[in-house]
């Protein structure tokens, strides 16, 4: 693989968004990715997302394992800072950088093999710590750089490409994320984009931790019959448990809905999430129930998507560090270094 | 038991404790080496602990040393046995002509005691248990109750005593007056039953501590960490490394909460394990935070990949490692210099650190500072070499200093601002000829100065590539830019003999003054020998000249394979048969008696050839 630049010629008609930004501005370079691959197409509603939310480019920081997931972000969002770090460990990363630095956006990319394999324990932790960030996995329940062994997130009797049969029980990453305290749960499908775009704006602008599992099928090792990751396989089981529309902060909001069908979750920046439910029973606010519901129609052999649960008044790793508004990364020597009569009192105790 | 004889020693002795773990003796010895402190003679402690809360055995060394000898002098004058589970072993120990300090409640067979041991027998838990109802109390207070009598046989001044015991009870008030009363117990029963011994050693007001402060290296190098400009620590408890992440929150409460919204400016997490916590400190360098995290060697090991991310992708990250006894888990409360081939190269690949190795708690707070000038000024992990022995024990040092006309070095940085005027930017790119590029901090500019970070190759401008040519490039810059480091890192320090000589000695790091003691007796017995203690890797020319100056040079280390004469091989390219290991390795701090005798033994030995001659040949 070599890097590709892409051609810097531009539509003259390119709508721009409120910040002047084409959306051409947030993409990256050209994709390496297999044609067809669920990934590019996370990729285009990152993009999309970020144009829509005027998101400066540069303000936010992008950050990834390694695998194919983690190569994406070099296909998005090309004005901003990317670390591409070491297999599954992108957690602890974004964590030191959200420490450093809190006024950007995080948004952390990882796949199946990266998140539910060797990272298993970053991605809990970074969850139980609230870290404030949009934590995406790209899962095709398959190892694709190193062709197709299955990964911790392969259904137990799925079978592989050459017809082999997963024995092992499956990592449900949604479970575990709502189980650790994400306060902001979704999946989604990479072949819907209409449900993954509206859902990547709310995470982004959710003030805490959230996570979106994006099945996002492998075309060259898991989209084969047999395989539960297929775009087959999981166009026939979705199973959504709502549709949402997203408006940011003071956007005006002018669609009509029938009384009754949405319910509308109001952010602590104000932006307003509203849901047209699909599924009666189904309660996004409330974990535990969300729990059951999810393991209950796991077992059925559904892939329920949609936002799964949130907490509109999310607590976050720097509010519980109680740590200055300022970013740390811009505190000067006078805030930092104490001084050397600080230190001849110190000197004094310690006699 | 016929009277052994000995001369009297003033201020000049050691005391061991030999007690079991949990019973509350760590303090009450404490208390014993500050007192003597306060009296202005100059002490060096030394805790020999096991991994385990309670009932293993556990000691306590004090080394009073008028001449201020610091480092462990070998041997015992006084051993104040506590402990019947290591009785045997610390009776042995005792140097011929010293004493012996016990509990007498129960009588002990004469087979257990020595003829040329003084023998002072004390009562200790018959006076407890008739002085006490309460259990804890009983057990707690026979310690303060042996140093009641220890401050009588020796002569310590009982106002210190109780002064300290005021200080260190400061906020539980009502705990002072029983505590003194117990020492004063102690020291009555002392005066009125042990006034015929012939106690030779003891202590006489002095004036030798000076303004010498006493503190652990580990509290010294996390108060470094805030005067360095640290605002993140990511760290996972570790022997004998907790102790720094313990002190660097409880001086950033007091010294980095913004007075006036009582918010912290400091981050301090936790980890689940030593690679998150390396990859929290990676991250917050990457985006223009000071962030070290503190460990030891097991964590060092599982921090091996992200070190090599670090180096590769040039990320500003500072490594505090306070070694102990390894491999493996090894003696986890025990001191080594072991880990210093894992930090040079770790990693794998072609990778080269920069380590720092500190004398003692003074130059810990002054290189933990430094450490993180460098970590941004080469834009690469920076390790502070503690160890064991200076990081968990209290020591006489000189004060810490803060220069404030000093700042803080925050490398090649390029902002908003020059980028706005067009600067060039290229992240790898070696603009100023010294193999450090500039670097941005993520969300400096809307359209320029963005990069991808990554562990895979790439060109000057942070693109991925896999061209031999492009690869060799970037590596050869990153070579030298560890030459430029060479002269941005601490010096060595050489001291030379009075006399001319051929031998030199090479040290660094808790080495330092057992060193200085065994020059001493090195000279006493004519030995001469010039000596250089290592500060830094890597080595400038300093350590070529000084090796190339000498026929041969002793390296002492505490580890068993010379690891530091084996990087002084391959990076100074000299001829290993000129450098003889002198190496001590159980995992107790290297002794002053250990180092004469090994170089007195092998100078015996050796009888170089004068330089002169050699030349002439």
């Amino acid at each position: 693989m070599t890097y590709l630049a892409k051609p810097r010629l531009h539509h003259p008609k390119l709508p721009a968004n409120k910040l002047g930004y084409t959306r051409r501005d947030y993409e990256g370079t050209v994709s390496t990715l297999c044609a067809g691959c669920g990934h590019d197409s996370i990729s285009a509603a990152i993009v999309q997302a970020c144009f829509e939310l005027d998101l400066p480019p540069h303000r936010i920081a992008k950050l990834s394992g390694i695998g194919c997931s983690s190569k994406t972000p070099t296909y998005f969002l090309g004005n901003s800072h990317g670390f591409n770090s070491v297999h599954g460990r992108m957690p602890s990363v974004l964590t030191g950088a959200n420490l450093a630095n809190r006024e950007l956006v995080y948004m952390g990319v990882s796949g199946d093999g990266d998140s539910a394999s060797i990272g298993f324990g970053q991605f809990a932790h970074a969850i139980r710590r609230g870290v404030n960030m949009v934590y995406v996995v790209m899962n095709n329940g398959v190892y694709g750089l190193t062709k197709g062994q299955f990964s911790a997130t392969a259904d137990k009797g799925s079978k592989s490409k050459r017809g082999v049969m997963n024995v092992d029980e499956s990592v449900d990453m949604v479970g575990v994320a709502l189980l650790l305290g994400a306060t902001f749960v979704a999946r989604s499908f990479s072949g819907d984009k209409e449900q993954l775009v509206p859902l990547l704006e709310a995470a982004i602008l959710h003030e805490g931790a959230a996570f979106i599992d994006v099945i996002s099928p492998c075309v060259a090792f898991n989209n084969h019959e047999g395989s539960t990751k297929s775009f087959d396989y999981v166009r026939e089981h979705n199973e959504a448990v709502n549709r949402l529309d997203f408006m940011p902060p003071r956007a005006e909001i002018t669609t009509q809905y029938e009384p009754g069908a949405v319910s509308e979750v109001v952010q602590h920046d104000g932006s307003v999430i509203r849901l047209r439910k699909l599924a009666d029973d189904y309660d996004p606010h409330d974990r535990i129930a969300a729990m059951t519901y999810m393991q209950e129609r796991q077992a059925a052999g559904e892939v329920v998507t949609g936002l799964l649960y949130v907490d509109p008044q999310p607590e976050d790793l720097h509010r519980n560090l109680n740590t200055v508004p300022v970013p740390l990364n811009q505190l000067g020597e006078r805030e930092l270094v104490p001084g050397a009569a600080a230190l001849e009192q110190l000197n004094a105790s310690l006699r | 038991m016929s009277q052994p004889t000995t001369k009297a020693s003033v201020n000049d002795f050691v005391v061991k404790f030999a007690n079991v773990n949990g019973s509350g003796s760590a303090s009450a010895n404490n208390l014993f080496a500050k007192s003597i402190l306060r009296m202005g003679i100059p002490v060096a402690c030394r805790n020999i602990f096991p991994s385990n809360i309670q009932g293993l055995p556990t000691w306590y060394e004090v080394r009073v040393s008028e001449a201020g000898w610091l480092g462990r002098r070998g041997g015992v004058d006084l051993m104040v046995a506590m402990n019947p589970q290591t009785w045997d072993k610390d009776v042995a120990s005792i140097d011929s002509g010293g004493y012996l300090f016990y509990d007498s409640s129960k009588p002990l067979p004469a087979s257990k005691f020595r003829d040329d041991v003084t023998v002072i027998g004390m009562p200790i838990t018959e006076i407890c248990n008739k002085a006490y109802t309460d259990a804890r109390q009983r057990q707690l207070f026979k310690n303060i109750l042996y140093i009641g009598a220890l401050s009588a046989l020796l002569g310590i001044d009982p106002i210190e005593v109780e002064k300290l015991i005021g200080e260190e009870f400061r906020a539980k008030e009502k705990l002072i007056v029983p505590n003194v009363k117990a020492f004063l117990l102690g020291r009555d029963w002392a005066v009125a039953n042990l006034a015929d011994v012939d106690m030779r050693l003891k202590l006489e007001r002095s004036g030798k501590v000076g303004d010498r402060i006493f503190i652990d290296g580990n509290s010294a190098a996390a108060l470094g960490a805030i005067y360095g400009g640290a605002t993140v620590c990511a760290w996972y408890p570790i022997t004998p490394s907790t102790s720094v992440a313990e002190a660097y929150a409880r001086y950033c409460k007091k010294l980095r909460t913004d007075p006036e919204t009582g918010k912290a400016r400091y981050a301090i997490v936790q980890a689940e394990d030593e690679l998150a916590s390396i990859g929290i400190v990676i991250g917050a360098g990457w985006n223009g935070a000071r962030a070290f995290t503190c460990t030891s060697g097991p964590g060092i090991s599982l921090m091996q990949e992200f070190l090599g991310l670090a180096y590769f992708a040039e990320i500003p990250s500072v490594v505090m490692n306070v070694q102990r006894g390894g491999p493996s888990t090894g003696m986890p409360t025990r001191t080594q210099q072991a880990d210093i081939l894992a930090c040079a190269y770790a990693s794998h690949g072609d990778t080269k650190h920069v380590l720092l190795f500190p004398q003692d708690p003074h130059e810990s707070f002054e290189m933990s500072a430094t450490a993180f000038d460098l970590a941004d000024r080469l834009q690469t992990p920076v390790f502070l070499m503690l160890d064991l022995d200076i990081g968990m024990n209290d020591w006489v040092t000189q004060p810490l200093t803060w220069d404030d006309s000093r700042h803080l070095d925050r490398g090649k940085v390029m902002t908003r601002e020059e980028l706005d005027a067009g600067k060039e930017f290229g992240r790898y790119l070696d603009v100023d000829n010294d193999g450090i590029p500039y670097r941005t901090y993520p969300g400096t500019h809307p359209t320029r100065g963005a990069y991808f970070t990554r562990g895979t190759t790439k060109d000057r401008y942070a693109r991925y590539s896999e061209e031999g040519p492009i690869y060799v490039d970037n590596m050869q810059r990153l070579l030298q830019k560890f030459e430029t480091a060479k002269a941005l890192v601490p010096r060595p320090v050489r001291t030379d003999a009075e006399r001319q000589t051929q031998f030199g000695v090479i040290f660094f790091g808790s080495t330092a003054p057992a060193m200085a003691e065994a020059l001493e007796g090195l000279r006493e017995q004519d030995i001469h020998v010039n000596t250089l203690r290592l500060r830094a890797f890597p080595f400038d020319n300093d350590v070529d000249d000084f090796i190339a100056d000498h026929a041969q040079v002793f390296v002492i280390e505490q580890n068993r394979d010379g690891q530091m004469r084996m990087l002084l091989v391959n990076e100074c390219g000299v001829d290993p048969t000129k450098l003889i290991s002198v190496l001590n390795y159980d995992g107790t701090p290297i002794t002053a008696r250990f180092i004469t005798r090994e170089i007195a033994e092998k100078v015996g030995v050796l009888k170089p050839i004068p330089l002169k001659k050699k030349v002439a040949r």
